[in-house]
């Protein structure tokens, strides 16, 4: 996307371009597939632990990494499955992950928290809200001391807002000129707490600017809408060298966690939000524009239904971590044993 | 580390020194803090760096510790070696969540994928007078986290000679400078060459006592131990400087040697690094102990203010002496 020419910008429609579309598609299905497999995975007790779906959510991930470059970074939350997997870790290793297998992308010391992969700098999984910012703020920091063109790029939920990190984060992102693209994706609830009761002002952007960090709302449930305003975002961060701050308005659907009555909202809001569904949306989209037929649809189903099944079998064949291991990385040279 | 000529200087310099030191040959290396550059560090440790080596490498920070340790966290993750400067201990707990739930786990958290070598460097202690607030002790606290590596230089060379191994180690280390000390001077014989970080070192040899100290406690506890000598006791100092991983091997030695144990410690003594030191020898040497373990620690009491109060709720020479002359078997 780096390449995209200087006066594209007009008013022509964003990726009017077959392939593309096709693509941007199938990364949302693939994590929408993978969710729901996790969650039947879960009901059988093959995942443990909390599990944080991502479905609804898809455009937001897949439209801002579409952006990312290869040598640029992602910190992400506890709702990451999706993240990692359009950031390029495979559905297996992440997959071996949630059965907490050595396979799994992080070893399986992580689980579905906490997916890590230093190979397509994919930097967590952080399970403390607002959390992942200042480590953030770091990394941007690093890429430009190290005069490097890579940028930061910090996934966090609207509940990050009300936290002090964020605050100070932004702040110090904006005094030192930091390249790190702050995504909010706001889907309007911070575990049961609804959005509207936590925030004295609901104007994300505006407390972005009242750092001096520019930034911009997008209907998180459009990946075409997403994909090209981060796309702005990003070109903006790594020629202006500041940062940039991007909230998402978007919905998940399935409840906060696996342990989640859901008492704060109504089935009927559900219904609701799922009439904007990323997937279903675009398919109509493309389908409309002439550039998706039944068939190409059932074969992208076919083909992630695949990858998700070789996933699960990876998974079920993967191995435990040998007992004695249990103290490795505890330090860089801790091998077992006494600490 | 560059060769050192013997010289008199104090604590404080001995800190900046290294620091220099350390800007000097590693261009990753840079300080980051409350008032490290243009006013020179809390406690003057850093002055004139700023006029040295510049704003990209002396950073003055607003007052977000949270902000600027994860900044320095994740700066070191991809490649960078930070000095994060924390003005107080007591401020670090604005940190914490940086320090204990990223850098202390991520290394484990990520399967080895990503560790993160970064140094923060606190000030630590009371005995100023500076109230509740400012006059915790809570190294022993952070001890308490696997992944971290606890440092408490308690002399000149320590001050001096450890920083460097800190910088090149390649996980989270966390040193802690007594304010108490800072002012105080002392020959730097430059002897102890680069600090071997994971090693306590014997003080004070002698066959009747051992005395586990580290930091500012080093100090009274040698005092201590020239007042016991002149009534024929002979006390071994320990001095841990690293609390974490303890150095079991050195304490174990020197305890089986002396058959007594006595822990001072300004921390609180309730669930203290001292609990698990004394835990430790009493699991390890139990057959080998003339004595119960001792223990001289902080008061579980916030600090007071009044300086006579103050003082009674820290570890004194004068109470180490009398703990052990009290102890059985010992004449003198």
């Amino acid at each position: 996307m780096a390449t995209k020419k200087k006066n594209a910008t007009t008013k022509k429609k964003p990726l009017a371009n077959k392939s593309k579309n096709l693509h941007l598609l199938k990364q949302m299905m693939r994590i929408r597939r993978l969710e729901e497999k996790a969650y039947e995975l879960y009901t059988q007790e093959k995942i443990r632990g909390f599990l944080h779906l991502y479905d609804g959510e898809e455009a937001v991930a897949v439209g801002v990494i579409e952006n990312i470059n290869e040598e640029d970074a992602i910190i992400a939350t506890y709702r990451e499955h999706g993240h990692a997997l359009v950031r390029g870790v495979s559905m297996d290793r992440i997959m071996a992950e949630l059965y907490g297998k050595v396979e799994g992308c992080s070893g399986g010391r992580g689980g579905s928290m906490h997916l890590y992969d230093k190979v397509t700098n994919f930097m967590g999984g952080s399970a403390i809200v607002g959390n992942g910012l200042p480590m953030a703020i770091g990394v941007g920091f690093a890429y430009k001391r190290q005069k490097s063109d890579a940028i930061a790029c910090c996934f966090f939920g609207e509940g990050a807002v009300d936290e002090g990190e964020f605050h100070e984060s932004l702040n110090l992102a904006s005094l030192w000129d930091l390249p790190v693209l702050f995504v909010c994706e706001n889907n309007l609830y911070s575990m049961g707490m609804p959005f509207e009761l936590a925030e004295a002002e609901t104007n994300l952007v505006k407390k972005a600017e009242a750092y001096n960090v520019k930034g911009s709302t997008v209907d998180g449930m459009d990946v075409l809408g997403v994909q090209e305003t981060s796309e702005k975002a990003i070109h903006y961060i790594r020629k202006k060298q500041k940062p940039y701050f991007l909230e998402c308005q978007t919905y998940r659907y399935r409840a906060h966690s696996m342990f989640d009555p859901e008492r704060y909202r109504s089935k009927q809001e559900v219904k609701e939000w799922k009439k904007k569904d990323p997937i279903t949306t675009f398919t109509d989209y493309l389908k409309h524009e002439g550039m998706l037929d039944d068939d190409e649809l059932d074969q992208l189903n076919n083909q992630v239904m695949q990858e998700v099944e070789a996933s699960v079998q990876f998974a079920e064949e993967g191995t435990d971590e040998p007992l004695e291991d249990i103290t490795k990385y505890v330090y860089s040279d801790s091998s077992g044993g006494e600490l | 580390m560059t060769q050192i000529t013997e010289q008199t200087i104090t604590y404080r310099q001995a800190v900046r020194e290294a620091m220099s030191e350390a800007l000097i040959k590693d261009d990753r290396v840079f300080l980051m803090g409350e008032d490290v550059g243009r006013y020179g560090g809390c406690f003057n440790v850093s002055e004139g760096l700023l006029e040295e080596f510049g704003e990209e490498r002396i950073i003055d920070t607003p007052l977000s510790e949270s902000g600027f340790t994860g900044c320095g966290i994740g700066a070191a993750v991809v490649g960078m070696r930070p000095i994060i400067e924390i003005m107080t201990v007591n401020f670090s707990l604005l940190a914490a969540d940086q320090i204990i739930n990223t850098a202390a786990i991520l290394q484990y958290m990520s399967g080895g994928q990503f560790n993160v070598p970064v140094v923060i460097r606190m000030a630590t202690g009371g005995g100023k007078q500076l109230g509740a607030q400012h006059s915790r002790s809570l190294e022993g606290w952070y001890a308490h986290i696997p992944g971290l590596k606890i440092l408490t230089p308690a002399t000149i060379d320590d001050a001096r000679g450890m920083l460097w191994p800190a910088l090149e180690d390649p996980d989270p280390v966390l040193i802690f400078e007594n304010t108490t000390l800072y002012n105080s001077e002392g020959i730097l014989t430059g002897n102890e060459g680069e600090v071997d970080i994971q090693k306590a070192k014997v003080r004070r040899e002698g066959n009747d006592v051992s005395i586990l100290t580290y930091g500012i406690g080093l100090q009274k506890s040698l005092k201590a131990a020239e007042e016991l000598s002149k009534e024929g006791i002979e006390a071994e100092v320990v001095d841990l400087r690293v609390l974490r991983p303890l150095d079991n091997e050195t304490i174990f030695s020197s305890v089986s040697k002396t058959g007594r144990a006595v822990i001072v410690d300004e921390g609180w003594k309730s669930g203290g690094i001292s609990a698990e030191i004394s835990a430790r020898i009493t699991e390890e040497l139990l057959y080998y102990l003339d004595n119960p373990v001792e223990r001289i620690c902080g008061m579980d009491v916030p600090a007071p203010y009044a300086r006579h109060l103050e003082q009674a709720s820290l570890p004194q020479p004068e109470t180490i002496v009398k703990t052990i002359k009290k102890m059985g078997g010992l004449h003198g």
